[in-house]
């Protein structure tokens, strides 16, 4: 039985093409993502390791610099020393940290959108600091001078001497490049920048003169470090915490093992709906081949081969083209891990350098995904294949096939649609995290459920396309659209890939463009201020920025989005209540952002007022005039008269207050962005006023309203591209899917293209009768899958109609349009080689019925 | 026999071809294969069919019966030789051109029905007048499908008819593109007696009635009684011809060249 199926496999090798295909495209993406998450994750470990090689234990402060009551920011001078004094330490450094930009001499931040950090050199006795290799000049000792990471002084092209400008949250200043370094530190490694400033200079812009936030030290040989640890550990202020190199190293690596986690999951999602996909172009590959085997299969059982064998025939026929796959599979998943990791580095994330790492277990996934997704899709065939009963192999005439009734299909069908449609629009109408929960079980549901009822589906769907083709094609259209139809399982079967492909990507491209354009919406509805100023990393503005900014010649309101914490005692009770709030500039705000006020005036604000937004106050039963009892983060009480409620925004938090109210209590207050109304609007004069004004500092981003909308909306549309990714593929797999029918139906009407050809259709119009049905296959499928996506779009977008005011489903038509032609071109693609056989189809060879 | 057969046929060939033909043979050669597994089909083969005549082409298996009916009718290529259509000369025709000069002047009949089930049996008939994107001559259709009987069905299906009303559809559709020729290939090898039997005598009629020429190859000797003419053919060469034929007659000279074929 072994040899059989083995012949059976060479037999048909040109058949068996597309099932190769479809299995290796499945497990290179498996294998692929597990081989280059665990390079990864090595190459990280490792580097992290390394990088606490010679730490032997690692102080961390949980001082709050931004409280000024606080009376250990962080580890003090007198504890370092101490720290340095203690038996069994060899060295011990201090470090302050935070952001630093780099400006390259154009002005541009280096290293943009990664990590840009600044910390302190803190040499030792020896004038070294062991963190820090120089390979040119020496560390910075004056308050004037720097250094920096190798790789940023090449970007920079900096070299030793150059003055260079560095912004931290305060303004740019600009310092003597005094050397060049190299660090095992990970970020640094992985691409990010490396700003070394003096230690008190960083103190300074970091923390708190004669202050550290982190010190580590390291040990002299022969001393354990466990014990380093507890003689470490009774020096440190409260709120700092000691642990061994060892253990923060661990600590890393398995964030870094978390982070990748996330991709590996997307990885691996992309693999899995290939694999999905190609089960059902597995499994009609091998009807196809029971098929034309019939006679063959019919003669095997009439020789004695028991149901039993002949199935096991086909599913060990299956078992070898998966092995085959499987493996050449793997190789090309190797090559894409291999590609991933060079394509990471395009986009300025570098990989620490590490061998490929190829354990056990993708080569064990990837030949068990392989062969058993391919014998799990030959299963149905391999019954039907014992099914054919041993008189077949005597009738000379093509046995007919027996249609089985599609009725038992058609009711689970509905049936498991139907509950899927249900609990989508269940979940549509819950709304939130639930919602959406129900909606994902409900979308399998219907998925599945509309695959079973697709050859039922068939018929109706392709009668609409029908016109299209007989109108200008004629008589090849008209075959073409008949044919399409004669098979509803194999037509089905085919269209389901494009199909679930095409409902992914439209349900996540209407729900993309939709949020999309409520975003953008909101953001132009909500936003007045023709320039908002924001930190590149994210960070805080210095309030120097926005000094610098009010005075500027043209601007006309100026106002910042200070975050603000204050505690609020709830009367009768004593329970306190924490409070979010923003600081802004009273009677300016209004003109920079939207502020719809409901009861009360805006003006109120001016006068130390408090404004809150209506949810919150109708909440808490609160109106204008009302009193609230206040606690600051310094600690200092007062007592706030609500002046205003304005209707809640996503760009206002729950309660403004004007700066000045806050400002007294705060000594380093959180700016996360200052909105700009200039005379004369958005002009490049006024763009550039504002940049001088900031003094083109690198760190500090100046977006107009078009950078603001694609702010919101590019996030979107960055995700929406990676997902069509998705689409490529569903796509590669419906062309191997369609090749596959065609192929077959072409083989099983070979008497009638024959006839047809006798009586005058010429080969072109063969051609073309293919390549129609071909595109009409793949039109269904489209329809089908676009159908479901908007439904499941619609749903999820319902979910989030309470989180987004101004939500309307926004369909994208001319994406889906762009989905529909590509679907044509999918069947076009694919018709290629089966049209032209038809073609050359014999029809002598056609026409003869023995 | 063989030896004086030949010169006779060519006489006759000769003595008609004054008259009007429909299709014709001249020194006609099919060879298939090459070097040792070379076989000749067809060996210089020159046979005319007459318009308005009803021929049969009868011989043993592997005589090359088939293989003559499809190189006149442009089915296949001819080694050498010539095959004509009306004044077409085939040899050295294009794909295209043969395409076109079958579905403008031939009509064929084949054993196994090849009908497309897709459509009911009015496309189908149409189906020749369909791919040249031509009306149906509708009073002409209306007598084709009178003639074959098959006015009630015109609405169904292939799926939906005996074997003997595929046939007659299938004749239907040859007719009605009113061709130059038609060509049958075993049109009752599929079929029990007496549906052979209508086919056969619609046929006839067509001829008879309405004027058409047809050529038909089988092997049945009550087939080939329903014809004006036999031609026989033995090793790809025409060995014999019979006016006027009875199933009798033509069953007699069928015998000699099974005599003939057991003793050498």
């Amino acid at each position: 039985m072994f040899r059989t199926a083995l012949r059976n496999v060479l037999a048909h090798k040109a058949r068996l093409l597309m099932t190769v295909l479809a299995v290796m495209l499945g497990v290179a993406f498996v294998s692929g993502t597990l081989v280059f998450t665990d390079t990864l994750s090595h190459a990280f470990r490792s580097q992290s390791a390394k990088s606490y090689d010679d730490v032997a234990v690692a102080v961390t402060s949980l001082g709050n610099e931004y409280d000024p009551a606080e009376t250990h920011p962080g580890v003090s001078q007198k504890t370092l020393d101490e720290i340095r004094g203690l038996d069994g330490v060899a060295a011990a450094y201090g470090r302050v940290d935070g952001f630093a930009g780099v400006a390259d001499p154009n002005g541009k931040l280096i290293g943009a959108g990664w990590s840009n950090k600044g910390s302190n050199f803190d040499p030792g006795k020896d004038g070294k600091d062991s963190a820090y290799t120089f390979t040119d000049g020496e560390g910075p000792l004056k308050a004037d001078e720097i250094a920096l990471d190798k790789d940023s002084a090449a970007k920079g092209e900096y070299k030793v001497g150059d003055r260079v400008r560095v912004a931290t949250n305060g303004p740019v200043k600009e310092y003597t490049l005094s050397g060049i370094f190299t660090t095992k530190d990970g970020a640094v490694n992985a691409g990010g920048s490396l700003v070394l400033f003096d230690t008190a200079v960083a103190q300074e812009q970091y923390l708190k003169p004669g202050w550290y936030r982190n010190v580590t030290v390291t040990a002299a040989p022969g001393t354990d470090d466990a014990k380093l640890l507890d003689a470490v550990e009774p020096l440190l202020p409260e709120n700092a915490e000691a642990k061994t190199g060892q253990a923060v190293a661990d600590e890393q690596a398995e964030e870094i093992e978390q982070g990748l986690g996330a991709l590996k999951q997307v990885l691996l999602g992309f693999a899995g709906i290939a694999l999905f996909v190609g089960v059902f172009l597995i499994s009609n590959t091998f009807s196809m081949l029971v098929a034309q085997r019939t006679r063959e299969l019919a003669l095997m059982r009439a020789v004695g081969a028991s149901r039993r064998q002949i199935t096991r025939s086909v599913l060990l026929e299956a078992g070898v083209v998966g092995a085959i796959a499987s493996a050449v599979g793997f190789v090309l998943g190797v090559g894409l891990a291999l590609g991933l990791r060079s394509g990471m580095a395009a986009f300025e994330m570098k990989i620490p350098a590490g061998p490929l790492v190829v354990t056990p277990t993708p080569v064990i996934a990837a030949l068990a995904v392989g062969v058993l997704i391919t014998m799990f899709a030959a299963w149905l065939p391999g019954r039907r294949a014992a099914k054919i009963p041993p008189v077949a192999a005597m009738n000379s005439v093509h046995a007919v096939a027996t249609t089985k009734s599609l009725v038992v299909r058609n009711s689970i069908g509905a049936f498991v649609t139907a509950v899927g449609a249900v609990v989508i629009v269940w979940g549509a109408g819950m709304g939130g995290d639930g919602g959406r929960l129900r909606i994902a079980a409900g979308a399998f549901f219907a998925l599945i459920g509309v695959i079973i009822l697709i050859p039922l589906l068939s018929r109706p769907v392709i009668a609409l396309i029908r016109p299209i083709l007989t109108g200008p094609f004629g008589v090849a259209g008209k075959l073409a659209g008949q044919n399409a139809v004669r098979n509803p399982r194999r037509t089905g079967a085919t269209a389901s890939a494009l199909a679930i492909g095409l409902t992914l990507v439209t349900g996540l491209s209407v729900l993309g463009v939709t949020v999309g354009k409520a975003l953008d919406k909101m953001a132009t509805d909500n936003i007045k201020a023709d320039y908002m100023v924001s930190m590149a990393n994210g960070g805080d503005l210095d309030r120097s920025a926005v000094t610098a900014l009010e005075k500027v010649k043209g601007a006309t309101a100026v106002s910042p989005q200070q975050a603000v914490q204050f505690e609020l005692k709830k009367p009768g009770t004593g329970e306190k209540i924490f409070m979010a709030g923003s600081a802004v500039k009273a009677g300016d705000i209004e003109r920079v952002l939207k502020v719809d006020v409901v009861q009360g005036s805006a003006d109120s604000l001016a006068n130390g007022q408090i404004a809150v937004a209506e949810k919150t106050a109708k909440k808490r039963g609160w109106k204008v005039g009302t009193a609230l009892p206040v606690t600051f983060a310094d600690e200092k009480q007062a007592t706030l008269t609500i002046g205003a409620i304005y209707k809640d925004s996503e760009f206002l938090s729950p309660t403004l207050l004007d700066t000045k109210v806050v400002n007294e209590h705060e000594t380093k207050p959180s700016i996360r962005q200052v909105f700009v109304k200039m005379a004369g609007g958005q002009s490049e004069a006024n763009e550039k006023a504002l940049l001088g004004a900031l003094g083109e500092n690198p760190a500090i981003r100046l977006m107009d309203h078009q950078d603001i909308r694609d702010e919101f909306g590019g996030t979107i549309n960055m995700m929406l591209n990676i997902l069509y990714g998705l689409l490529a593929m569903a796509l590669i797999i419906a062309v191997l899917g369609v090749v596959n029918t065609l192929a077959m139906s072409v083989f099983e009407r070979q008497q009638e293209i024959g006839m047809l050809r006798a009586i005058g259709l010429d080969r072109r119009r063969v051609k073309r009768m293919v390549r129609l049905e071909a595109v009409v296959i793949s039109l269904f499928g489209a329809l089908i899958g676009i159908g479901l996506g908007v439904f499941l779009g619609w749903a999820i977008g319902e979910t989030l109609k309470a989180a987004l005011t101004g939500y309307a489903l926004v369909l994208p038509w001319d994406r889906i349009a762009i989905f529909l032609v590509l679907a044509g071109l999918v069947g076009v693609l694919a018709s290629l080689w089966p049209a032209r056989s038809a073609a050359k189809l014999n029809m002598l060879n056609a026409i003869k019925t023995e | 026999m063989t030896t004086t057969t030949p010169s006779g046929v060519q006489t006759a060939a000769r003595t008609t071809a004054t008259a009007a033909v429909a299709a014709r043979a001249t020194d006609l050669t099919k060879v298939y294969g090459q070097g040792e597994t070379q076989v000749v089909a067809l060996d210089g083969v020159s046979v005319d069919f007459r318009k308005a005549e009803f021929t049969a082409i009868m011989g043993p298996s592997g005589s090359g019966k088939s293989t003559l009916m499809h190189c006149v009718a442009g089915l296949d290529s001819i080694s050498s030789g010539s095959a004509r259509i009306g004044d077409t000369e085939l040899t050295g025709l294009k794909d295209k051109q043969l395409t076109k000069l079958r579905r403008d002047k031939i009509g064929f009949i084949f054993q196994a029905f090849n009908l497309l089930p897709t459509l009911n049996a009015l496309e189908n008939i149409t189906l020749p007048m369909d791919i040249a994107g031509r009306k149906p001559d509708q009073a002409w259709l209306d007598t084709v499908v009178e003639t074959v009987g098959l006015s009630g069905r015109l609405k169904h299906r292939p799926t939906e008819l005996s074997g003997g009303q595929q046939q007659r559809v299938a004749v239907a559709r040859a007719l009605a593109g009113r061709p130059e020729i038609m060509f049958a290939d075993e049109p009752t090898g599929n079929l029990d007696s007496r549906s052979g039997a209508e086919v056969l005598g619609f046929l006839r009629n067509s001829v008879r009635e309405l004027g058409q020429t047809v050529v038909m190859v089988t092997h049945d000797p009550v087939a080939a009684s329903y014809a004006d003419r036999v031609v026989f053919l033995a090793d790809g060469r025409i060995v014999d011809e019979m006016a006027d034929p009875t199933a009798d007659r033509v069953l007699d000279r069928m015998k000699d060249f099974d005599a003939k074929g057991r003793t050498s």
